[in-house]
């Protein structure tokens, strides 16, 4: 990459965290933002006190308990291996210096649900987290991504990260998206079209008209699922939208240095004749509201669908893996979406557990009740999120339509808390993965946005919101 | 870190595409504070029933593959999330060398710093390699030369020269970058002048 040129909103950031190489070739960028949780992190502290090194900038760091926090009984951890890892974070940061929200605190949520909310992701930013889902903050045009615990470790100690540059992808969306089709929608949409390896190696910035008309809540759904298409981030311009979003929050540049910010900020979008080694354009009116079948985040269908046969698949090797994932899911080829009875639903996570998800939810279940076979469940992803749906009484209308109201965490995404689908149970999930056993073992998944989600809520199988009165 | 030079075995084969990591290791194993005690775990849902036994048939599970060193996977191995656990726990199974046609970034990543070689090879070359690894015939990973070798085949593979060193001398990354740090704090001075708002404390 030269300094030379057009550049694009990945380069841009790229060149100004680089802090030099190193002799092996490598080069050490550096992290402005270190977001800390307590599955990924315990044994980089240890390999820290082992080595008996120093936390490099304490301040640069904030740490929450989200994985594997109860949803309902906060006072008492049941699970005591959740507990000790829930308590060694609180140990391990109070011996560093490193600012901790508690179980107690209000601030409390899911990691990537708090950065945003607390103004600590802002364009610009190099932002990296022990989770794959740090691509969600790259909807502020900051380069997030997830990384290992060993370079959790490295990030403590040093502050920098050892990195070469990603390739550049660019997918552009335009025009007006149709009625029913949201962000979610568009972002399984491309994942289906791309593949869960299409983006490896790449940094996917998503740009069009489409994208630049969602809200910071659409844009960081979009941006969250980048990994389930193989890139570690995903990146959108920071505009108007952007600014407004941080504007006044708790972490973000006080009025001192908020023109001198905001400068900055308009630099970063894109150059006009920027290069990308990969680019992708959709029509968004080709796009229907969108459902997974199978065990892979790019086994989507159209709500309208139906469930594929394996003797259409063009190679032997994805043959193998549809009949895979239709053995494991309990369904037939042919099987029309909206066939398909539900036992479960599951509102929540760092892809759609933010307010304008919840208001969404409510507008289409208010008077109404869930099917008497199913379970529904919503986990705001902050405490935040939680006590602003509770003032504007999200809660009594999701609960008064059956719906349980739980804290705030990750839950059933991945079901490392008691919150878990038995063998065979299926489920309507907002969240970002149906991997076989993703959110309890023998359960089955299925992929869609928190409209579809409630709709299917009130009918009972997975229906479109088009239909859906 | 352990060092990787070569490494000599019958591979298992395991054709299957977009392994996760989750079936790698589910997340109820993810509560350890520890990096060790995994291997057991291991492919879990694969590898035991719903009460615990072991599936016999599963690959991990019969003679002589269950000492495998090496594992020859479909395309995408170790995709979705960024858990070094998936590592740690094939590393503590006693698998050193996972083949495949294509590896997520971050699994990728986390291989090497946990000692164990991600081989790159076409399609064409991984068909070769699963039928030796069924075959059960015997390995030979050459990091140095950058070869494997397998019955009659004998196949090079690409890797950035930093990782191979880092494999061959066993690197401590952290050690190293720590031989850095005048460059680190200069970094943070210059910033803190040019963009101040950056060193708000969180």
């Amino acid at each position: 990459m030269s300094n030379q040129g057009p550049k694009t909103l990945f380069d841009k950031i790229w060149s100004e965290h680089l802090v030099g190489q190193r002799e092996d070739g490598t080069n050490l960028l550096y992290i402005d933002r270190h977001l800390v949780h307590e599955v990924t992190s315990p044994q980089a502290f240890e390999g820290l006190k082992l080595s008996n090194r120093p936390v490099h900038r304490p301040e640069a760091t904030i740490a929450v308990a989200d994985h594997n926090v109860p949803t309902i009984n906060r006072q008492n951890i049941e699970d005591p291996q959740s507990k000790i890892q829930v308590e060694t974070l609180a140990k391990n940061t109070k011996e560093h210096g490193i600012q901790y929200f508690d179980l107690m605190d209000q601030r409390q949520g899911i990691v990537h649900i708090i950065g945003p909310e607390q103004g600590i992701t802002q364009p610009g930013m190099t932002i990296v987290c022990g989770d794959s889902h740090t691509s969600t903050h790259g909807a502020f045009g900051a380069l997030a991504f997830g990384i290992g615990t060993s370079e959790v470790e490295h990030v403590l100690a040093t502050q920098t990260i050892v990195q070469n540059p990603a390739k550049n992808m660019r997918i552009s969306v335009n025009g007006e998206l149709p009625f029913g089709v949201n962000s979610k929608d568009l972002i399984l949409y491309i994942i289906g079209k791309i593949g869960t390896a299409g983006g490896t190696g790449h940094v996917i910035e998503y740009a069009g008209s489409s994208i630049m008309g969602l809200s910071m809540e659409g844009r960081m759904t979009i941006c969250n699922m980048s990994i389930e298409a193989g890139a570690r981030a995903g990146l959108i311009s920071p505009d108007q939208t952007t600014f407004n979003y941080i504007k006044g929050r708790p972490y973000a540049p006080g009025t001192e240095h908020w023109d001198q910010a905001v400068e900055y900020w308009s630099s970063l979008p894109s150059d006009n004749d920027a290069n990308y080694d990969h680019e992708i354009v959709i029509d968004s009116s080709e796009i229907d509201p969108m459902v997974t079948w199978g065990t892979s985040p790019e086994d989507v269908v159209s709500v309208k669908g139906t469930v594929p046969n394996p003797s259409s698949a063009k190679t032997e090797n994805k043959k193998k893996s549809i009949e895979r994932s239709l053995e494991y899911m309990g369904l037939k080829p042919g099987t029309k979406i909206t066939d398909i009875k539900l036992d479960k639903i599951f509102i929540g996570s760092c892809t759609n557990g933010r307010i304008e998800d919840l208001r969404k939810v409510a507008s289409i279940v208010k008077d109404k009740k869930i099917a008497s076979h199913v379970q529904a469940m919503i986990v705001p992803g902050s405490g935040l999120v939680k006590k602003q749906a509770e003032e504007e009484g999200i809660d009594i209308i999701l609960k008064d339509a059956g719906f349980e109201w739980r804290e705030a965490g990750c839950s059933m995404c991945l079901g490392m808390n008691p919150d878990q689908l038995k063998p065979g149970e299926r489920c309507a999930s907002t969240s970002n993965r149906n991997f076989e056993g993703r959110q309890g073992r023998g359960g089955r998944t299925h992929l869609m946005s928190p409209e579809l989600a409630a709709a299917s809520a009130i009918t009972g199988n997975i229906s479109d919101i088009r239909d859906f009165t | 870190m352990d060092k990787f030079h070569s490494l000599k075995g019958i591979a298992a084969p395991l054709p299957i595409v977009n392994i996760d990591t989750d079936m790698i290791i589910p997340k109820q194993f993810l509560k350890t504070i520890k990096r060790t005690g995994l291997g057991v775990s291991l492919f879990y849902e694969m590898r035991y029933d719903n009460d615990g036994n072991l599936i016999k048939d599963f690959v991990l599970n019969t003679s002589p593959f269950d000492q495998s060193k090496i594992l020859v996977a479909g395309d995408n191995f170790g995709c979705g999330s960024s858990r070094e656990h998936a590592p740690w726990s094939l590393k503590d199974f006693g698998i050193r060398c996972v083949i495949s046609t294509s590896f997520a970034d971050i699994f990728y990543n986390n291989c090497f710093q946990n000692g164990i070689l991600p081989i790159v090879v076409s399609p064409e070359n991984l068909d070769k390699l699963m039928t030796a690894a069924k075959n059960q015939i015997e390995f030979n990973i050459d990091l140095p030369e950058q070869i494997i070798k397998a019955g009659n085949h004998s196949i090079n593979f690409e890797i950035e020269e930093f990782r191979k060193e880092r494999l061959l001398q066993g690197l401590d990354d952290i050690g190293i970058t720590l031989g850095y740090q005048d460059k680190i704090n200069a970094y943070e001075e210059d910033k803190k002048n040019k963009k101040p708002w950056l060193f708000k404390d969180t």
